[in-house]
C-alpha cells in the first residue's frame, strides 16, 4: 500500500493545490512542495530501511502492492519496488521539488492548474517506475503525457503549441506501437500457457519464436527510443525542451527521458533476451551515433536551452550504449549516468531559466561577461557545465567512465568512437561557459546575483553531483541486486563481476 | 403469438405507445414540458420493461424478431442515449422559435426503428426498421426550418438515404432470388473462408449491395459523403442522435449478422470490409485535419471510429463481438457528452460550432471545459477514459486474430486523429480573447437538465475507463448468447 500512497499523495496534492490556488497562490505552491516532500521522505525512509538487507535479498521486490483490477484480462494493479525503481524515485522527488522551486517566480499565471499538472506528471512518472503489470505500465506511460502537454502548451515560450503537439504525437505513435506489442505478448503468452495476463513476472517466462520476439522487442524499443531519445527519433526533444517552462524542461530532461532508459532496462532486456543480444551491436551503434550527433549539434546552437537539449541527446547515447553493452559494469554506468544527468542537466535548465528571467533572452550571443556582475551564479554554472562534460569528481564522469569501461569489453572500436563524444562535450561545455560567463560584458548587463531560494535549488544539486562523483558506492549498492537480475536474464554468459 | 411474446416485446410496444401518446397530447394541448415528461417517462418505463422482458427471453417471435440478452443490452443503450438526447434537446429547443413538441415524437419513432434493427433476425424486419428510422430522421435533420443549412442537410440526407435504400432493396431481391429466404442465419456459411456459396452469381452481388446500404447508414468510406454536411446542418441534438442511436442500431444488426464465432469475417465480404475499414480510418482522420468546424471534425472522427468498430467486427473470435460492443458503448457515451456540451454552449441564434467559440473556455468555465477535455481525450483514446479501454479491447481482439494490417492502420490513424483533438483542446486552454466572439458561450446560463446529463455522461466515461469489469462481464455474457 505504501507504493500506492506515493502516487495517491501526488494526485491528491495536485487537486488540493489547484483548489487552494483560487484563494491563495503561495499556499498552493507550499502544498505542492509538501506533497512531493512527503514522497521524498517516504522514499528516503524506504531506502534506509532496505539498505541493510539489499545484499541478501531473496525476493525480487522490496515492496509490493498488488490487487485485482480487470479480472477478465488478468490485469492487476501491481506495483513493485526494487533498487532501480527506488533510485529513480529518489531522483524523481528531488527534481520534483527543484521544479516547483524553480517556477516560484517564473509562473505567475494560473498557478493552481500549473501545480496540478506538475504533480500529476510526477504521479505518472512514479507509476511508470513502479508498475509491475504491463497494462498498468502503459497506463502511466500515457498518463504522464497529458499533463506534460499542458505544461508545455500553456506555460511554454513562443512556439509552445508546435512543440507540445510534436511531443505528444511522437510519444503517442510510439506508445501505441508498444501497446500493440504488449497485447501481442499477452496473447502469445496465453497461447503458450492458457493464462491471459499482463503481469511482468509471469510474462518474463514466455517462450517466443525468434521472429515474433524480435518484432515485439522492436515494438517496445520504438517507444523507449523515442522517449530516450535515440538518434533518429530525437527531433521532438530540442523543440519540447526549448519551449517548455523551466519546470517543464527540468522534468522532461531529468525524468521523462529516464523513463525511456528505465523501460529498456526493465522490459526490453529481460523480456526479450534473445533479440537484445542479437541486436546489441546495432543498438550500441545507434547510441554512439547519438553521442556524437548530439554533441556536434550542441556546439552549433545559439539558444542556451537548445544547446542543453542537444547535450541530452548526447548523454542519452551513453545510456543506450551502456544498456546494450551486455555487461554489468556498463549497465551500472548507464543507470549512474541517468541519475547524474538528471541532476546536471536539470540544473543547467534551471540556470537557463534563471538567466532568462534576468536577461529575457536565451541567445548566447546576447550574453557574455556575466561573471563580473553575478559571480556566484556564474560559478555554479561552471560547476554544472563541468559536470555535463564529464569532469572527474562529478557524477557524470562516473557514469560515462563505467559505460565506456563496460562497452570496451563488448566492442572496442565503437567504444573508441564513443570516447570522441567526450571531446566534443568539451567544445560545447566551453562554448557555453565562454559565451555566457566569460569574455567582455558587451551588453553592459547589471544583474542581481543569486538569491536564497535559488541557493536552495542549486546547492543540493551541486552536493548531489559531488556525492555521486566522489562516493557512488551507496547508489551502486542499491542498484546492484536488481540490475544483476535484469542482466542475467539477457546476457547470462557474460557476467563480469568486480 | 403468446402472452410471453408480448412480454418480451414490451420495450418495443412501450416506446411506440409513447410516441402515440405524445402525438395525442400534442393534438389536445401543445406543451413542451408535458411532451418531454411523457417522452422521458416512456423511455424510462421501456427501460424498466427490459428487465421484465428478461424473464421471457431469449425468444424468437415469428420469423422476424428475436429478443435475446444481446438485443436487450443494445436496447438499453439505445434508450439511454435517446434519454440523453431528450435532456439536451429541451433547452436547445426552448431557445428556438420552432414548435418543439414534434421533436420528441419524431425521436421516439426513430428510436423505435433503431430498436427494430436491433431485434430483427430477418431482412424484412431489418428493412422496416431502417425505413422507420430514416423517415423520422429526414424531418429531424431539417427540424430548424428557419435555417437554410438545416433544410439543405435534410434534403441531402433524403436523397442519399432513399437511393441507398433502393440499392439495399435490390440487393435483398438478388439474395432472395438466390436462396429463397430472407433469414440472416443463412449467411454464416458465406462468411467462412473455405466454403463457397452454391450460386455465387447473384448471392455475392446481393451481399455487396446490402453492404452498400449498410455502409451508407454507418457512414463508412466510400459511403461517407453525406456525413459532414448532415452533421453540420442538423440541429445539435439531432446530430447527437444520428451519431449514437442511428449508428448503434445499424451496428447491432451488422454485428448479429456477421457474428461468426472464432473465425471472423473472411472470404469476399471480409476483404471488402477490410478495405472499407482501412479507408474509413485513414480518410476520416486525414480529412478531419482540415476542418475548423467542430461538428464537421466530429463527423469525420465518427467515420474513423466506425473504422475502428469494423476492426473488431472483422477480427471476430471470442473477443471480437464483445470488443465491438464495448467500443460502441464507450463511443456513444463520449460523443453524446461532446455534442451535449456543444448544445449547452449554443446560444439562441447560432450554435457554438467553430473552434474559435471554444477559445479560452477553460479559464471561464473550468468544469465545462474539463468535461469537454475528458470527452475529447476519450475520443482520442487516452487512458483512464472509456475510449482508451475501447481501443484496448479492439487491439486485443485484432491481435488475438493476428490482423496486423488493420492494427497498424489503427495505430497510425489514431495518432493522426490525436492531432485534431489536440487542436480543440489547445483552443480550450488558450488565452481568452478580449473580443466578443466567445462572449455568448461564456455568459449563457447553463440549463439544469442538460448539465446534469452532462455530469452523468462524464462520470460514465471515467467509470468505464477506470473500472470496466462490470460492463465487460455483462457484455461477455450477452455476446455468448449471440453465438
Amino acid at each position: 500500500m505504501i507504493l500506492f500512497s506515493l502516487i495517491l499523495i501526488l494526485l491528491v496534492g495536485g487537486v488540493a493545490s489547484w483548489i487552494v490556488a483560487r484563494r491563495h497562490e503561495t499556499s498552493a505552491r507550499w502544498i505542492a512542495i509538501a506533497s512531493v516532500g512527503t514522497d521524498l521522505l517516504i522514499a528516503i525512509w524506504l531506502w534506509i530501511a532496505h539498505t541493510g538487507r539489499s545484499q541478501i535479498l531473496t525476493t525480487r521486490w522490496m515492496e509490493e502492492c498488488n490487487f485485482n483490477w480487470i479480472s477478465q484480462f488478468g490485469i492487476r494493479f501491481h506495483l513493485a519496488l526494487d533498487g532501480l525503481s527506488l533510485a529513480l524515485l529518489l531522483l524523481t522527488y528531488f527534481l520534483g521539488i527543484v521544479a516547483i522551486l524553480s517556477s516560484w517566480t517564473e509562473i505567475r499565471q494560473r498557478v493552481g492548474f500549473f501545480h496540478f499538472n506538475l504533480l500529476w506528471v510526477l504521479a505518472g512518472i512514479t507509476g511508470v517506475f513502479l508498475a509491475a503489470d504491463l497494462f498498468v505500465f502503459y497506463l502511466f506511460w500515457e498518463l504522464m503525457l497529458v499533463p506534460m502537454y499542458f505544461l508545455i502548451g500553456i506555460w511554454g515560450h513562443e512556439r509552445r503549441i508546435y512543440a507540445a503537439t510534436k511531443f505528444f504525437l511522437f510519444t503517442q505513435l510510439s506508445g501505441l506501437l508498444m501497446l500493440v506489442a504488449i497485447i501481442s505478448l499477452a496473447v502469445l503468452h496465453q497461447r503458450a500457457t492458457g493464462v491471459f495476463t499482463f503481469d511482468y513476472e509471469q510474462l518474463l517466462n514466455t517462450t517466443l519464436s525468434p521472429r515474433s520476439a524480435r518484432l515485439l522487442m522492436l515494438g517496445f524499443f520504438v517507444a523507449f527510443a523515442v522517449k530516450l531519445p535515440a538518434f533518429p527519433f530525437h527531433t521532438w526533444l530540442p523543440d519540447a525542451h526549448t519551449e517548455a517552462p523551466t519546470a517543464g524542461s527540468v522534468i522532461l530532461a531529468g525524468l521523462l527521458l529516464k523513463t525511456g532508459a528505465y523501460g529498456l532496462i526493465r522490459f526490453v532486456l529481460p523480456l526479450f533476451p534473445g533479440p537484445s543480444r542479437e541486436l546489441a551491436p546495432l543498438m550500441m551503434t545507434v547510441g554512439v551515433i547519438g553521442i556524437l550527433y548530439g554533441a556536434v549539434l550542441a556546439v552549433a546552437q545559439t539558444d542556451l536551452k537548445r544547446l542543453v537539449a542537444y547535450t541530452s541527446v548526447s548523454h542519452m547515447g551513453f545510456v543506450l550504449l551502456g544498456v546494450f553493452a551486455g555487461n554489468e559494469i556498463a549497465l551500472e554506468g548507464a543507470v549512474i549516468q541517468m541519475i547524474s544527468h538528471g541532476i546536471s542537466t536539470g540544473a543547467l535548465f534551471v540556470l537557463a531559466g534563471l538567466l532568462q528571467e534576468r536577461l529575457h533572452t536565451r541567445e548566447i550571443s546576447q550574453m557574455g561577461g556575466l561573471w563580473e556582475t553575478m559571480p556566484v551564479l556564474s560559478g555554479a554554472g561552471l560547476v554544472f557545465a563541468m559536470a555535463s562534460i564529464g569532469l572527474p569528481g562529478l557524477g557524470d564522469f562516473i557514469g560515462e567512465f563505467l559505460v565506456l569501461l563496460g562497452a570496451y569489453r563488448a566492442n572496442i572500436s565503437l567504444t573508441a568512437v564513443a570516447t570522441l563524444g567526450l571531446l566534443a562535450a568539451t567544445f560545447y561545455g566551453l562554448k557555453f561557459v565562454q559565451g555566457t560567463f566569460y569574455g567582455p560584458n558587451l551588453h553592459q548587463w547589471r544583474l542581481f546575483d543569486i538569491r536564497l531560494r535559488e541557493w536552495t535549488i542549486l546547492g543540493p544539486m551541486i552536493l548531489g553531483l559531488l556525492w555521486i562523483g566522489l562516493y557512488p558506492q551507496p547508489v551502486l549498492n542499491t542498484l546492484r541486486p536488481s540490475l544483476t537480475t535484469m542482466q542475467q536474464s539477457a546476457f547470462a554468459q557474460q557476467i563480469v563481476r568486480r | 403469438m403468446s402472452a410471453a411474446d408480448f412480454v418480451a416485446l414490451l420495450p418495443l410496444i412501450t416506446i411506440s405507445a409513447t410516441a402515440i401518446i405524445v402525438m395525442i397530447a400534442i393534438a389536445i394541448q401543445r406543451n413542451h414540458k408535458v411532451a418531454i415528461v411523457i417522452s422521458l417517462i416512456g423511455g424510462a418505463s421501456a427501460l424498466v420493461s427490459l428487465s421484465l422482458a428478461a424473464s421471457a427471453a431469449p425468444r424468437q417471435i415469428t420469423n422476424l424478431l428475436v429478443i435475446d440478452s444481446y438485443a436487450r443490452l443494445y436496447m438499453a443503450v439505445l434508450l439511454g442515449a435517446t434519454g440523453f438526447v431528450f435532456l439536451f434537446a429541451y433547452d436547445y429547443l426552448k431557445r428556438r422559435p420552432e414548435r418543439p413538441e414534434e421533436f420528441y415524437l419524431l425521436v421516439l419513432l426513430a428510436t423505435t426503428g433503431a430498436i427494430v434493427l436491433v431485434i430483427s433476425r430477418n431482412f424484412v424486419s431489418f428493412f422496416l426498421g431502417l425505413e422507420l428510422l430514416s423517415v423520422a430522421l429526414y424531418s429531424l435533420i431539417s427540424y430548424v426550418r428557419t435555417q437554410s443549412t438545416s433544410i439543405e442537410a435534410g434534403i441531402k440526407y433524403l436523397i442519399l438515404a432513399a437511393s441507398s435504400s433502393a440499392v439495399l432493396l435490390f440487393g435483398l431481391a438478388l439474395i432472395y432470388a438466390d436462396s429463397g429466404s430472407m433469414e440472416l442465419s443463412q449467411f454464416a456459411a458465406a462468411m467462412t473462408p473455405d466454403s463457397r456459396p452454391p450460386n455465387a452469381f447473384s448471392l455475392l452481388p446481393g451481399l455487396m449491395l446490402v453492404l452498400t446500404g449498410i455502409g451508407f447508414k454507418l457512414a463508412v468510406v466510400p459511403f461517407q459523403l453525406w456525413a459532414p454536411d448532415v452533421y453540420e446542418g442538423a440541429p445539435l441534438p439531432v446530430t447527437a442522435f444520428i451519431s449514437t442511436v442511428s449508428k448503434a442500431g445499424m451496428f447491432a444488426f451488422i454485428l448479429r449478422w456477421f457474428h461468426v464465432h472464432d473465425i471472423g469475417v473472411a472470404g469476399a465480404p471480409g476483404l471488402v470490409l477490410t478495405i472499407i475499414a482501412i479507408a474509413s480510418m485513414l480518410t476520416g482522420n486525414l480529412l478531419a485535419l482540415l476542418q475548423t468546424n467542430v461538428k464537421r471534425i466530429l463527423a469525420f472522427s465518427s467515420i474513423a471510429h466506425m473504422g475502428y468498430f469494423l476492426v473488431a467486427l472483422i477480427a471476430g473470435g471470442p473477443l471480437g463481438a464483445p470488443a465491438a460492443t464495448y467500443y460502441l458503448i464507450a463511443y456513444a457515451a463520449t460523443i453524446l457528452a461532446a455534442f451535449g456540451l456543444m448544445t449547452i454552449l449554443s446560444g439562441p441564434r447560432d450554435e457554438a460550432v467553430s473552434i474559435n467559440d471554444y477559445r479560452g473556455l477553460f479559464w471561464k468555465r473550468p468544469l465545462v471545459a474539463a468535461a469537454f477535455t475528458t470527452a475529447l481525450l476519450s475520443l482520442a483514446g487516452i487512458p483512464l477514459t472509456a475510449g482508451f479501454l475501447g481501443k484496448f479491447y479492439v487491439v486485443a481482439a485484432g491481435a488475438s486474430q493476428s490482423r496486423w494490417v488493420l492494427l497498424f492502420t489503427l495505430v497510425l490513424s489514431s495518432t493522426i486523429g490525436l492531432f485534431y483533438y489536440l487542436r480543440i483542446i489547445v483552443a480550450l486552454y488558450s488565452q481568452p480573447e478580449v473580443s466578443d466572439v466567445a462572449a455568448e458561450s461564456s455568459t449563457l446560463p447553463l440549463p439544469l437538465p442538460a448539465t446534469l446529463a452532462l455530469a452523468a455522461l462524464t462520470g460514465l466515461i471515467l467509470w468505464l475507463g477506470i473500472y470496466p469489469a462490470m460492463l465487460w462481464d455483462a457484455i461477455l455474457a450477452v455476446t455468448r448468447d449471440l453465438g
